[in-house]
């Protein structure tokens, strides 16, 4: 029987990733069945289940990347599957700032099963493993993916404050006899939140659109990039209507639809390698 | 000593006769004081409630004082009294007590204000070893059963549903602006619940200027004519309104035409009158949010019935700390018989150092001390078993009670 050490590197490498992954996945996963528990029953002791596997599986995945990270030769997120996996870690860290609170618990309900969802298809597509991608020393390009990743991320998180936002909206105007029994955050603090997050994300977008148009004149314009364009104007409109024109409603819907471009953008991406 | 409550509430005397036996807060004190000469009183004195807590040797003649001191104190004679009041015992009476403190004997169940209550009366009152203990664990119990179960959390009525409304609208309403049209006391009652959550009185509108002026005194607001309202709309967050108009003060245009300059804030309208003050197609503008009446009625009969559903949770909370008392009750009868048997036992101990003095005279002081230790460990250790026993007896059956403390004290 052979040691852990005499085993061939690349049986090492993937079967710690696979270590790695799994605790990931479940905690996900747990949070997600956790968190429908929890919109069943809140009395019961769901919500505190579901926080306890986003810290967990948060941290399962930190550390995924960070093996990624040692043990590439290049940037491992470069690819299509590599960069779903940060993708999520970036939504649920950014998701982590407000998932501790009781009140954003239905915000958790849709995110973790995106983010359990989403990592089971970076690890089927190879992107939890130390695929070799772009070289280190392209700091433009590292900085040009991780900059937009952090700004789909945080679109990604808007869209679901959002979404809360507009319901929490519709419930007051609709006055139902149960409406404070939801406890949801109020309805300022949701507008307060979409819009700082839209604003840093809209930051790290323009900040990542700048060294990739350095690389403008080798690849040239296409679908992505256009893709990228509408969401950046989305974002900038999303700030206009809410800061300068006071439609906050409009803004959120638009804030909304900002989920919806990072997702065909994603999908835009997979398309983009697999041909 | 024992444990007594003779007491009469909103469950079993109508107001009529509440109204007679309420005490005032020096009266409760003043009572309390002549109650507990030889023993120890509380009196607990609420709208809905007069309780009567003693702790005495002879519960039967504390009792007879108690009724006697009620009937004197609402001048109603003693058979007239009695059968609106209750007498409970020992255990009973602290679970009563328990269940008071938590809210779960009160007209509208949770209620957070009978909490301070207890605690006023239990200051005031001519307390010992007893009811000392009893009003703490009864405090405890209150407040174990707000913080783990939501029985106090939503609103119960309507003034309060239209504070819970602005706080879910706008989160902490710390600087949030209240405009209220009308200075009648419902307006002021929600005025007054949204002041208590942080937000400002700005602004009072009334057909009397006067009466406008008065409430904005009183709140640090200002007073406005009726016709200025309008113009107060894109300044104001929240606007309360409770007239005794017959006509609408309050049109849809009017609101459209403020909201441009609230830049997207939202603005919450609580409609307290009837007939109905303000339009009810403000409600189809964006970012206004208008309540009338019925809709926050529906709010606390909802609310209402989500506590009656939380009160099982809060049951079994007081069953178990009324539990906890039962116990700690239960051991007081065996502590006599357990400090006979210390006393015995260091009294043969002592005995028989004393008697080997002789023998242990040429110790040194460490090896003295090490012999008091060791006599004092084997005596505990010997003695561990038989208190234990009399500690489970003390919570079995009261004529089981007598016999272990006979034997072990012969």
């Amino acid at each position: 029987m052979r040691t852990w050490r005499e085993l061939p590197a690349s049986v090492r490498k993937v079967s710690m990733a696979e270590l790695l992954v799994w605790p990931a996945l479940l905690a996900y996963g747990e949070a997600a069945v956790a968190y429908a528990g929890n919109v069943r029953n809140p009395r019961l002791h769901y919500g505190r289940l579901a926080t306890w596997g986003v810290r967990l599986g948060w941290l399962a995945q930190t550390a995924l990347l960070g093996f990624q990270a040692v043990g590439a030769d290049g940037f491992p997120w470069s690819t299509w599957a590599g960069s779903l996996n940060l993708f999520v870690w970036l939504v649920v860290g950014a998701y982590l700032i407000w998932g501790c609170s009781p009140r954003y618990r239905l915000l958790g309900l849709g995110v973790m099963p995106l983010a359990a969802a989403l990592l089971a298809v970076s690890y089927a597509a190879g992107g939890t493993t130390e695929a070799e991608g772009a070289a280190w020393g392209d700091v433009l390009l590292l900085l040009h993916i991780g900059l937009v990743l952090v700004s789909f991320a945080g679109f990604t998180v808007a869209g679901g404050l959002a979404a809360l936002e507009l319901w929490q909206e519709r419930e007051l105007k609709s006055h139902p006899a149960g409406l404070l029994r939801h406890r949801l955050p109020s309805l300022v603090a949701l507008d307060r939140l979409t819009v700082t997050t839209v604003a840093v994300s809209l930051a790290a977008l323009t900040a990542g659109i700048v060294p990739g148009l350095a690389r403008l004149p080798e690849r040239g314009l296409d679908v992505l990039i256009a893709g990228t364009v509408v969401l950046w104007v989305l974002g900038a409109s999303v700030l206009y209507l809410r800061v300068r024109a006071g439609r906050r409603e409009l803004a959120a819907v638009l804030a909304l639809g900002g989920v919806g471009t990072v997702i065909v953008l994603q999908l835009g991406l997979l398309f983009a390698h697999v041909a | 000593m024992r444990l007594l409550l003779v007491g009469t509430s909103h469950r079993l005397a109508p107001v009529e006769v509440r109204e007679r036996v309420a005490l005032d807060p020096d009266g409760e004190a003043a009572l309390a004081r002549r109650l507990g000469e030889g023993g120890e009183a509380v009196c607990l004195s609420t709208c809905n409630r007069t309780e009567l807590y003693l702790a005495a040797a002879d519960t039967d003649a504390a009792g007879e004082r108690a009724t006697a001191e009620l009937a004197d104190l609402g001048g109603i004679p003693r058979a007239e009294l009695e059968p609106y009041l209750y007498r409970l015992e020992q255990e009973a009476a602290a679970a009563h007590l328990f269940r008071v403190a938590a809210g779960l004997d009160s007209l509208i169940p949770g209620e957070g204000e009978i909490q301070g209550q207890v605690r006023s009366a239990y200051e005031r009152g001519a307390v010992g070893p007893l009811l000392d203990r009893l009003f703490r664990h009864a405090l405890h119990t209150g407040k174990r059963v707000r913080s783990e179960t939501a029985i106090g959390e939503s609103p119960a009525s309507v003034a309060s549903a239209a504070a819970a409304l602005a706080a879910q609208v706008f989160g902490d309403l710390a600087g949030r602006r209240i405009l209220v049209i009308g200075a009648g006391k419902i307006g002021e009652l929600a005025a007054r619940n949204l002041v208590k959550r942080g937000a400002e009185l700005s602004f009072v509108a009334n057909r009397t200027f006067d009466r406008a002026s008065s409430l904005a005194e009183r709140f640090g607001g200002s007073a406005l004519p009726l016709e200025s309202v309008e113009q107060e709309l894109a300044q104001a967050d929240i606007v309360v309104s409770s007239t005794s108009a017959r006509e609408q003060i309050l049109a849809r245009e009017q609101v459209e035409r403020a909201l441009p300059a609230r830049k997207g804030r939202p603005l919450l309208l609580v409609d307290l009158a009837v007939p109905r003050d303000l339009d009810p197609g403000i409600r189809e503008l964006h970012g206004c949010f208008l309540y009338d009446i019925d809709d926050l009625q529906a709010v606390v009969e909802e609310t209402l019935s989500g506590r009656r559903g939380e009160a099982a949770l809060a049951e079994a909370i007081v069953a178990r700390e009324g539990g906890r008392f039962r116990e700690w009750l239960a051991s007081l009868d065996s502590v006599p018989a357990i400090a006979s048997l210390r006393e015995r036992a260091e009294a043969i101990r002592r005995g028989e150092l004393a008697k080997a003095s002789g023998r242990l005279s040429d110790l040194s002081e460490g090896e003295r001390h090490a012999v008091e230790s060791l006599t004092n460990q084997i005596v505990n250790k010997l003695l561990h078993q038989p208190i234990m026993r009399l500690k489970e007896a003390g919570l079995g059956e009261e004529d089981e009670r007598g016999a272990p403390q006979g034997r072990l004290e012969g």
